[in-house]
Order: structure tokens, then sequence, then C-alpha cells
């Protein structure tokens, strides 16, 4: 944070800086180490090293065991209620997607600043969030045309529409189907940017308030340490929503294309 | 907003290592060890309900049990009730049979004491004529001159025996 100028800018948090010189082209791109791709690796052992705890089996679960296949159930359950028996297929991508999302969630709210260290949320980028919406978006369309041909476009057609309503009715549900991917990708960027920025400047009020003066310190400092201490609970909620929304919202979406309604 | 200022210069080394990392998410968490804890459950789901399942026939079959030793139980007491009820019958039968005999036994020594007395009151009775008639005749030739006959004799001690 830029605070030496005086100033503190929300923004710089989410700004993707190489921890290493050097890397490589690829198609244009240059691919070097940076603090996304830290966060990333972090995000992946902490779900690895939560991951072990399971791998135990045994028949009478520990704590961890148990804590683990909570959350494998919950998916599981999830599919199963959404999609049916045929759910369980695909029950491993929406799995892994939940469990990047919120480690990556709970990851970036940690708050390390205390220590030095730079907190990066990686859900926090348009590029991440949108990729993964564009996978899920993709498997409902491959699975959807692979399992019902071109009649999976009756997706776009409610039963018991009348006939001369087909025509506007399947071009306003082809919008809604199409926006699907957007708004998967978008709800999640904008949930995270929009808590970051928000925590962020609350801080900057702390810190700045408190250099004007103890006064304007007890007066604005104060209240708003208080209320990101709530608004930090809040985030922790909200991580935690987010990545449930994309789970549940992607079983929802490979239900369309499994089912067709 | 640095998320779309640096969207063309970064989105390369994003997607690159997003593709790395979810990749190895998706391959060793979703696809190997998601499965196995699936597995692991479900064989404890599997376990649980075979456990209960065996409980309920092992209940089922304690109840049976309980059935059978009920119905045997009854059979046994019928059956020693019988054996008693038959018993008593057989030694009422064995006591009849015995007072039966033992009066038999009591009867004829009682017809042997009358026989026997009887004879002995015959024989008294004619030692005691014998004797009179001898008295009588001794009588008669002591106080009379008469003489007598020993049939006279014996016809009047009879006549008067029989009087008596």
């Amino acid at each position: 944070m830029a605070a030496e100028s005086g100033k503190i800018d929300p923004m710089h948090q989410f700004e993707i800086a190489p921890i290493f010189n050097g890397g490589f082209e690829l198609a244009g791109q240059t691919i070097t180490f940076t603090n996304s791709a830290l966060w990333m690796l972090l995000t992946l052992v902490a779900v690895w090293v939560f991951m072990q705890g399971g791998m135990k089996r045994e028949l009478v679960p520990g704590r961890w065991q148990l804590m683990v296949e909570g959350f494998t159930g919950f998916i599981d359950d999830m599919m199963t209620a959404n999609i049916g028996a045929e759910g369980r297929k695909y029950a491993p991508y929406v799995f892994s997607l939940f469990m990047f999302i919120l480690f990556a969630n709970i990851l970036g709210l940690i708050p390390i600043g205390v220590i030095g260290g730079h907190p990066f949320t990686v859900t926090s980028h348009l590029t991440i969030t949108g990729v993964l919406a564009i996978v899920s978006f993709s498997i409902v369309l491959i699975v959807g045309f692979a399992r019902h041909g071109f009649h999976f476009f009756s997706l776009f057609v409610p039963h018991g529409t009348p006939l001369p309503m087909i025509p506007f009715i399947f071009v306003v549900e082809l919008l809604s189907f199409l926006v699907r991917p957007f708004s998967l990708g978008l709800r999640l960027f904008v949930a995270m940017t929009a808590g970051h920025i928000l925590l962020k400047v609350l801080a900057g009020f702390v810190i700045n308030s408190t250099n004007a003066g103890i006064g304007y310190g007890l007066l604005v400092g104060l209240p708003s340490l208080t209320l990101m201490v709530g608004i930090s609970a809040l985030e922790i909620l909200v991580a935690v929503v987010q990545a449930y929304v994309f789970a549940l919202l992607t079983s929802l979406y490979i239900n369309d294309a499994v089912n067709l309604h | 907003m640095p998320q779309i200022d640096q969207i063309m210069t970064t989105y390369g080394s994003q997607l690159f290592w997003l593709v790395i990392t979810f990749g190895l998410i998706y391959f060793v968490i979703g696809r190997s060890m998601f499965p196995k804890i699936q597995g692991t459950v479900d064989q404890r789901k599997a376990k649980i309900a075979g456990d209960i399942a065996a409980a309920k026939a092992a209940h089922a079959r304690a109840d049976e049990i309980e059935e059978e030793y009920r119905v045997a139980h009854a059979r046994a007491r019928d059956a020693a009730l019988a054996v008693t009820a038959e018993a008593k019958a057989k030694g009422a039968r064995e006591a009849e049979a015995k007072v039966r005999e033992a009066d038999a036994g009591i009867a004829l020594h009682l017809a042997d004491a009358e026989a026997a007395i009887a004879a002995q009151q015959t024989a008294a009775l004619t030692e005691i004529e014998a004797v009179a008639v001898e008295a009588a005749q001794d009588i008669v030739a002591r106080l009379t001159p008469a003489k007598i006959t020993k049939p006279q004799v014996n016809r009047a001690v009879k006549g008067a025996l029989a009087d008596a």
C-alpha cells in the first residue's frame, strides 16, 4: 500500500505483480510466477492438506475425517438432490470448483498484512472467475448436446408455451441462457472485489483519521474499526456463500443439460 | 481497477497457473481423492444398513425362538399333567384292586372260621347229646326199676333238646 505517499489506494491489493523476474513467452503472453500464481498454489496446497484428513478412510471417522466427509457429503447431496442419481458423475468437478473457490476466498481474507504479508484473493479477478464460469458453461453445452443433440434446444421452449409465443419465448430463454456464464463469473468477482475494497477503504479511514489526530481517531477511526470487525465476519460468510452459489448454480445448469427441465 | 487494466497483460499468466492448480485440484483431489472419500462414506452407510438389517433379523429370530420356547413349554406342561394324571389313575386302580383282593382273602378266612365254628358247634352238640343220653339212662336206671332201651332215651333226649 502506498502509505508513504499519505494516500491509501484500495485497488492496490488487486494488482498482479511478478514475484520472481523472468518467465517465458507463450502465445504472446509472458508467463511469470506472480502473486496470483502464489495464492493459487497456496489454495491448491491448502485444499490438498485439508483433504488428507479424509484419506484415513476409517470406518469410525475422527473429527478431521468427519469434516472432510461433511464437505464431500454436502456436494454429493447437492448433486443428487438437483440432478438425481446421475449427478454423482459430475460431483468431482463441482467439488473441485467449490473447494477451489472456497479456499481461495478464505485465504484472501487471512489478515497476514499485520505480519507484513500481502494477501491476494485469486477469485477477485475476472480472468479467473470468468474462466471457471466458461468451463462450467462449456460442460453444460457439451453434456446437453451430447445427450440430447438438437433436441437440447427444447430447453428454450418451456412446456405449454402457446404456438404464437414460441419464437419470442425462444429468444428470451436463449438470452437468459447465454447470460448465465457472465452472471456466474461476474457474481463471484464482484462479491470478492467489493468486500475487499470496503475493508481497505475502512482501514484507510482508520489510518488516516488516527494520523490526523487522536480526536479524529476516536471519532472516525474507532467506529470504522468496529465496522471492519463486523464486515470481516460478513466477508467470511460471503466467501462461503459465493463458493456455495457458484457450485449450486453449476449443478442447476448441469441439471438443465442432463434432464432438460 | 487492476482486474480490468491488467487483464490484457496478465490473462495468459493467470490462465497458465489456473490450469495447473485447478487441473491438479480436479484430477488429484476431485477425480482421485473425492471418490475414495465417497466410497468410504458409502461403505459406512452400507455397513450401518447391513448391521441394522442383521440386528432386525436377530430380533425376529429371538422372537421366533421365544415363541418356540413358549410352545415347547406349554407342550411339556401338558405332557407332565397327562403323566401325573395317568399315574394318579393307575395308583387309584391298583389300590382298588389290592383292596378287593384283601377283601376276598378276608371273606375266605371268615368263611373258614365260620365253617370251623359251625363244625365245632355240631360236634359239641353231638357230644352233649351223647352225654345227656348216658346221664338220662343212668338216672332212669337208678331211680326206677323200669328198664329202658337206648333208642327210647335217645328219642326222648332229642325231643327235649329240640324243645329247648
